[in-house]
Protein backbone atom coordinates (compact mmCIF):
# COMPACT_ATOMS: atom_id res chain seq x y z
CA UNK A 1 0.00 0.00 0.00
CA UNK A 2 3.20 2.34 0.37
CA UNK A 3 3.12 3.11 -3.30
CA UNK A 4 -0.17 4.36 -3.11
CA UNK A 5 -0.04 6.12 -0.09
CA UNK A 6 2.64 7.75 -1.49
CA UNK A 7 0.73 8.50 -5.30
CA UNK A 8 -2.07 9.76 -3.28
CA UNK A 9 0.07 12.14 -1.50
CA UNK A 10 1.49 13.46 -4.22
CA UNK A 11 -2.12 13.83 -6.22
CA UNK A 12 -3.45 15.71 -3.36
CA UNK A 13 -0.54 18.12 -3.07
CA UNK A 14 -1.37 18.91 -6.82
CA UNK A 15 -4.82 19.88 -6.45
CA UNK A 16 -3.80 21.56 -2.94
CA UNK A 17 -1.37 23.68 -4.95
CA UNK A 18 -4.20 24.23 -7.87
CA UNK A 19 -6.89 25.42 -5.17
CA UNK A 20 -3.59 27.67 -3.56
CA UNK A 21 -2.89 29.28 -6.47
CA UNK A 22 -7.10 29.33 -8.09
CA UNK A 23 -7.25 31.37 -4.96
CA UNK A 24 -4.03 33.97 -4.60
CA UNK A 25 -3.94 34.48 -8.51
CA UNK A 26 -6.81 35.69 -9.74
CA UNK A 27 -5.86 36.58 -13.17
CA UNK A 28 -4.61 33.19 -13.81
CA UNK A 29 -6.78 31.78 -17.20
CA UNK A 30 -5.32 28.04 -17.01
CA UNK A 31 -5.04 28.50 -20.86
CA UNK A 32 -3.05 26.23 -22.48
CA UNK A 33 0.95 26.53 -22.27
CA UNK A 34 0.65 25.34 -26.13
CA UNK A 35 -0.93 28.24 -26.97
CA UNK A 36 0.83 30.40 -24.57
CA UNK A 37 3.85 29.56 -27.04
CA UNK A 38 2.03 31.39 -29.88
CA UNK A 39 2.12 34.69 -27.66
CA UNK A 40 5.53 34.47 -27.31
CA UNK A 41 6.05 33.97 -30.95
CA UNK A 42 4.00 37.25 -31.78
CA UNK A 43 6.39 39.17 -28.84
CA UNK A 44 9.82 37.84 -30.04
CA UNK A 45 8.49 38.89 -34.30
CA UNK A 46 7.18 41.75 -33.54
CA UNK A 47 3.32 40.39 -34.62
CA UNK A 48 4.62 39.89 -38.00
CA UNK A 49 5.05 35.90 -38.11
CA UNK A 50 1.73 34.24 -39.97
CA UNK A 51 1.54 30.40 -39.56
CA UNK A 52 1.75 29.54 -42.79
CA UNK A 53 -0.50 25.92 -42.69
CA UNK A 54 -4.00 26.14 -41.22
CA UNK A 55 -5.10 22.60 -39.24
CA UNK A 56 -6.72 20.66 -41.93
CA UNK A 57 -9.34 20.65 -39.33
CA UNK A 58 -10.55 21.83 -36.38
CA UNK A 59 -12.61 20.65 -33.63
CA UNK A 60 -16.19 23.09 -34.20
CA UNK A 61 -16.27 23.88 -30.96
CA UNK A 62 -15.05 23.64 -27.01
CA UNK A 63 -17.25 21.04 -26.12
CA UNK A 64 -16.45 18.50 -29.40
CA UNK A 65 -12.66 19.46 -28.59
CA UNK A 66 -13.24 17.78 -24.88
CA UNK A 67 -15.21 14.69 -26.54
CA UNK A 68 -12.13 13.70 -28.19
CA UNK A 69 -9.71 14.06 -25.89
CA UNK A 70 -12.44 12.24 -23.46
CA UNK A 71 -12.25 9.73 -25.99
CA UNK A 72 -8.57 9.37 -26.15
CA UNK A 73 -8.50 9.03 -22.57
CA UNK A 74 -11.05 6.16 -22.79
CA UNK A 75 -9.67 4.35 -25.51
CA UNK A 76 -6.50 4.19 -23.05
CA UNK A 77 -7.79 3.23 -20.07
CA UNK A 78 -9.74 0.57 -21.56
CA UNK A 79 -6.49 -1.62 -22.94
CA UNK A 80 -5.27 -0.27 -19.33
CA UNK A 81 -8.17 -1.76 -17.17
CA UNK A 82 -8.50 -5.01 -19.55
CA UNK A 83 -4.72 -5.63 -19.49
CA UNK A 84 -4.57 -5.33 -15.57
CA UNK A 85 -7.90 -7.12 -15.10
CA UNK A 86 -6.97 -10.12 -17.38
CA UNK A 87 -3.39 -11.20 -16.10
CA UNK A 88 -5.35 -10.55 -12.43
CA UNK A 89 -7.90 -12.98 -12.66
CA UNK A 90 -5.67 -15.49 -14.29
CA UNK A 91 -3.28 -15.12 -11.66
CA UNK A 92 -5.58 -15.56 -8.66
CA UNK A 93 -7.57 -18.31 -10.37
CA UNK A 94 -4.68 -19.85 -11.04
CA UNK A 95 -3.80 -19.27 -7.28
CA UNK A 96 -7.28 -21.14 -6.15
CA UNK A 97 -6.60 -24.41 -8.54
CA UNK A 98 -3.40 -25.09 -6.33
CA UNK B 1 4.64 20.71 -25.94
CA UNK B 2 2.53 20.71 -29.19
CA UNK B 3 4.10 23.64 -31.74
CA UNK B 4 0.73 24.31 -33.66
CA UNK B 5 0.37 24.01 -37.12
CA UNK B 6 2.06 26.10 -39.33
CA UNK B 7 4.40 27.82 -36.23
CA UNK B 8 7.76 26.15 -38.10
CA UNK B 9 9.09 28.27 -40.51
CA UNK B 10 11.07 26.65 -43.20
CA UNK B 11 13.67 25.36 -42.91
CA UNK B 12 13.03 24.11 -39.16
CA UNK B 13 9.83 22.00 -40.00
CA UNK B 14 12.15 20.22 -42.55
CA UNK B 15 15.11 19.85 -40.15
CA UNK B 16 13.11 18.14 -37.68
CA UNK B 17 11.26 15.82 -39.99
CA UNK B 18 14.41 14.58 -41.20
CA UNK B 19 15.69 13.96 -37.89
CA UNK B 20 12.59 11.66 -36.92
CA UNK B 21 12.25 9.99 -39.80
CA UNK B 22 15.06 7.52 -39.28
CA UNK B 23 14.26 6.96 -36.01
CA UNK B 24 10.26 6.22 -37.20
CA UNK B 25 11.41 3.98 -39.41
CA UNK B 26 14.03 2.26 -37.34
CA UNK B 27 11.42 1.78 -34.64
CA UNK B 28 8.89 0.21 -36.64
CA UNK B 29 11.44 -2.22 -37.82
CA UNK B 30 12.17 -2.89 -33.79
CA UNK B 31 8.34 -3.18 -33.17
CA UNK B 32 7.89 -5.41 -36.21
CA UNK B 33 10.74 -7.62 -34.39
CA UNK B 34 9.51 -7.14 -31.26
CA UNK B 35 5.82 -8.16 -32.10
CA UNK B 36 7.67 -11.32 -34.44
CA UNK B 37 9.70 -13.04 -32.13
CA UNK B 38 8.73 -11.86 -28.76
CA UNK B 39 5.00 -12.04 -28.97
CA UNK B 40 3.97 -12.40 -25.10
CA UNK B 41 5.50 -8.72 -24.69
CA UNK B 42 2.66 -7.46 -27.00
CA UNK B 43 -0.24 -6.55 -23.38
CA UNK B 44 2.42 -4.78 -22.72
CA UNK B 45 3.08 -3.07 -25.67
CA UNK B 46 0.16 -2.09 -26.06
CA UNK B 47 -0.17 -0.84 -22.26
CA UNK B 48 2.74 1.37 -22.97
CA UNK B 49 0.97 3.07 -25.70
CA UNK B 50 -2.39 3.32 -23.62
CA UNK B 51 -0.64 4.94 -21.16
CA UNK B 52 0.74 7.38 -23.40
CA UNK B 53 -3.10 8.02 -24.66
CA UNK B 54 -4.21 8.34 -21.04
CA UNK B 55 -1.73 10.50 -19.99
CA UNK B 56 -1.26 13.12 -22.94
CA UNK B 57 -4.90 13.35 -23.09
CA UNK B 58 -5.18 15.58 -19.43
CA UNK B 59 -4.61 18.89 -19.30
CA UNK B 60 -3.64 19.59 -15.88
CA UNK B 61 -3.76 22.98 -14.24
CA UNK B 62 0.10 24.03 -13.15
CA UNK B 63 1.23 26.96 -10.52
CA UNK B 64 2.03 28.87 -13.02
CA UNK B 65 -1.83 29.45 -14.09
CA UNK B 66 -1.95 27.54 -17.56
CA UNK B 67 -2.10 24.44 -18.48
CA UNK B 68 -0.28 21.42 -19.89
CA UNK B 69 -0.42 17.46 -20.15
CA UNK B 70 2.14 14.97 -19.12
CA UNK B 71 3.56 12.98 -22.11
CA UNK B 72 3.32 9.38 -20.56
CA UNK B 73 6.25 8.17 -22.39
CA UNK B 74 8.31 6.83 -19.87
CA UNK B 75 6.92 3.76 -19.53
CA UNK B 76 7.21 2.56 -22.90
CA UNK B 77 10.92 3.84 -22.92
CA UNK B 78 11.95 1.15 -19.74
CA UNK B 79 10.65 -1.48 -21.15
CA UNK B 80 10.83 -1.01 -24.78
CA UNK B 81 13.65 1.66 -25.64
CA UNK B 82 13.12 4.27 -27.06
CA UNK B 83 12.75 3.60 -30.96
CA UNK B 84 9.29 1.72 -30.36
CA UNK B 85 8.70 4.46 -28.02
CA UNK B 86 9.11 7.14 -31.02
CA UNK B 87 6.29 4.85 -32.92
CA UNK B 88 3.89 4.95 -30.01
CA UNK B 89 4.04 8.68 -29.87
CA UNK B 90 3.44 9.41 -33.10
CA UNK B 91 0.47 7.17 -33.02
CA UNK B 92 -0.84 10.06 -30.51
CA UNK B 93 0.63 13.05 -31.99
CA UNK B 94 -0.93 11.89 -35.49
CA UNK B 95 -4.51 11.85 -33.63
CA UNK B 96 -4.15 15.16 -31.80
CA UNK B 97 -3.01 16.59 -34.83
CA UNK B 98 -6.12 15.48 -37.20
CA UNK B 99 -8.85 15.24 -34.73
CA UNK B 100 -7.92 17.78 -32.29
CA UNK B 101 -5.28 20.54 -34.47
CA UNK B 102 -3.39 20.15 -31.40
CA UNK B 103 0.48 20.39 -32.80
CA UNK B 104 0.37 19.64 -36.73
CA UNK B 105 1.00 17.62 -40.01
CA UNK B 106 3.84 20.50 -40.79
CA UNK B 107 5.03 20.44 -37.29
CA UNK B 108 4.46 16.60 -36.82
CA UNK B 109 8.44 16.27 -37.23
CA UNK B 110 9.25 18.29 -34.70
CA UNK B 111 7.04 16.97 -31.55
CA UNK B 112 7.31 13.29 -32.48
CA UNK B 113 11.06 14.67 -32.05
CA UNK B 114 10.76 16.19 -28.78
CA UNK B 115 7.81 13.62 -26.98
CA UNK B 116 9.18 10.55 -28.59
CA UNK B 117 12.54 11.04 -29.24
CA UNK B 118 14.34 12.98 -26.67
CA UNK B 119 12.01 12.06 -23.85
CA UNK B 120 12.20 8.84 -24.01
CA UNK B 121 15.77 8.59 -25.06
CA UNK B 122 16.37 10.62 -21.52
CA UNK B 123 14.17 8.44 -19.97
CA UNK B 124 16.14 5.30 -20.99
CA UNK B 125 19.04 6.83 -20.21
CA UNK B 126 18.49 7.36 -16.39
CA UNK B 127 16.60 4.35 -15.92
CA UNK B 128 20.04 2.49 -17.28
CA UNK B 129 22.58 4.99 -14.90
CA UNK B 130 20.15 4.47 -11.76
CA UNK B 131 19.91 0.73 -12.14
CA UNK B 132 24.06 0.62 -12.74
CA UNK B 133 24.15 2.55 -9.80
CA UNK B 134 21.87 0.54 -7.71
CA UNK B 135 19.36 2.95 -6.91
CA UNK B 136 15.61 1.79 -5.90
CA UNK B 137 13.22 0.50 -8.51
CA UNK B 138 10.83 3.18 -7.90
CA UNK B 139 13.04 5.91 -7.55
CA UNK B 140 14.40 5.15 -10.87
CA UNK B 141 11.06 4.90 -12.91
CA UNK B 142 10.13 7.87 -11.01
CA UNK B 143 13.44 9.66 -12.27
CA UNK B 144 13.28 8.46 -15.69
CA UNK B 145 9.57 9.15 -16.47
CA UNK B 146 9.79 12.84 -14.51
CA UNK B 147 12.99 13.73 -16.75
CA UNK B 148 11.46 12.41 -19.76
CA UNK B 149 8.36 14.37 -19.24
CA UNK B 150 10.39 17.61 -18.85
CA UNK B 151 12.80 17.06 -20.99
CA UNK B 152 10.70 17.01 -23.75
CA UNK B 153 9.03 20.21 -22.96
CA UNK B 154 13.10 21.30 -22.57
CA UNK B 155 13.47 20.66 -26.37
CA UNK B 156 9.90 21.97 -27.39
CA UNK B 157 11.40 25.83 -26.04
CA UNK B 158 14.66 24.56 -27.98
CA UNK B 159 13.06 24.15 -31.22
CA UNK B 160 10.84 27.32 -31.12
CA UNK B 161 13.32 29.59 -30.21
CA UNK B 162 16.07 28.14 -32.92
CA UNK B 163 12.94 28.85 -35.05
CA UNK B 164 12.27 32.24 -33.75
CA UNK B 165 15.69 33.68 -31.99
CA UNK B 166 15.28 37.02 -30.27
CA UNK B 167 16.49 40.02 -32.04
CA UNK B 168 18.39 41.19 -28.82
CA UNK B 169 19.11 38.34 -27.61
CA UNK B 170 19.31 35.36 -30.10
CA UNK B 171 18.35 32.08 -29.83
CA UNK B 172 19.25 31.71 -26.18
CA UNK B 173 17.12 34.86 -24.97
CA UNK B 174 14.28 33.25 -27.07
CA UNK B 175 15.16 29.89 -25.25
CA UNK B 176 14.54 31.72 -21.86
CA UNK B 177 11.19 33.05 -23.45
CA UNK B 178 9.76 29.66 -24.28
CA UNK B 179 11.17 27.81 -21.10
CA UNK B 180 9.72 30.44 -18.87
CA UNK B 181 6.26 29.14 -20.50
CA UNK B 182 6.95 25.51 -20.94
CA UNK B 183 9.60 24.03 -18.64
CA UNK B 184 8.02 25.81 -15.28
CA UNK B 185 4.68 24.75 -15.90
CA UNK B 186 5.83 21.50 -16.55
CA UNK B 187 7.51 21.08 -13.09
CA UNK B 188 4.76 19.92 -10.76
CA UNK B 189 3.19 17.79 -13.90
CA UNK B 190 6.34 15.78 -14.32
CA UNK B 191 6.45 14.74 -11.21
CA UNK B 192 2.97 13.75 -10.69
CA UNK B 193 3.63 11.78 -14.04
CA UNK B 194 6.61 10.64 -12.47
CA UNK B 195 4.43 8.81 -9.51
CA UNK B 196 2.30 7.62 -11.31
CA UNK B 197 4.53 5.79 -13.74
CA UNK B 198 6.42 4.52 -11.06
CA UNK B 199 2.70 2.93 -9.25
CA UNK B 200 2.09 1.44 -12.33
CA UNK B 201 4.86 -0.82 -13.11
CA UNK B 202 4.14 -1.93 -9.25
CA UNK B 203 1.40 -3.55 -10.52
CA UNK B 204 3.42 -4.48 -14.08
CA UNK B 205 5.42 -6.71 -11.74
CA UNK B 206 2.55 -8.02 -9.51
CA UNK B 207 0.94 -9.03 -12.46
CA UNK B 208 3.84 -9.29 -15.44
CA UNK B 209 7.18 -9.50 -13.92
CA UNK B 210 8.76 -12.24 -16.01
CA UNK B 211 7.86 -10.65 -19.69
CA UNK B 212 9.90 -7.41 -17.48
CA UNK B 213 12.63 -10.16 -17.05
CA UNK B 214 12.72 -11.45 -20.38
CA UNK B 215 13.16 -7.88 -21.90
CA UNK B 216 16.11 -7.12 -20.02
CA UNK B 217 14.86 -4.39 -17.78
CA UNK B 218 15.64 -6.15 -14.47
CA UNK B 219 17.07 -9.42 -13.75
CA UNK B 220 15.30 -12.15 -11.87
CA UNK B 221 16.88 -11.69 -8.51
CA UNK B 222 15.67 -7.96 -8.21
CA UNK B 223 12.10 -8.86 -9.92
CA UNK B 224 11.83 -11.58 -7.00
CA UNK B 225 12.86 -8.86 -4.07
CA UNK B 226 10.56 -6.29 -5.37
CA UNK B 227 7.79 -9.84 -5.71
CA UNK B 228 8.42 -10.37 -2.32
CA UNK B 229 8.25 -6.25 -1.28
CA UNK B 230 4.50 -6.13 -2.81
CA UNK B 231 3.31 -9.33 -1.14
CA UNK B 232 4.31 -8.81 2.71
Amino acid sequence: MKGEMIAGTVIVVFAALFLYVAATNTGAEWGGADGEAEGVVEELTGGTYEPWFQPLWEPPSGEIESLLFSLQAAIGAIIIGYFFGYYRGKQSNSRSEE
Amino acid sequence: MHIMEGFLPHPWWEVWYALSLPVVVYGMYKMNQLVKERRETLPLLALAGAFIFVLSSLKLPSVTGSSSHPTGTGMGAVLFGPAITTVLSLIVLVYQALFLAHGGITTLGANVFSMGIAGPAVAYLVYKGCTRSNLNFYVSIFLAASLADWATYLVTSLQLALAFPSATGGVVQSFYAFGTVFAVTQVPLAIVEGVITALIFKYIIQVKGEVMVRLKVIDEKKLRKLKEVISA
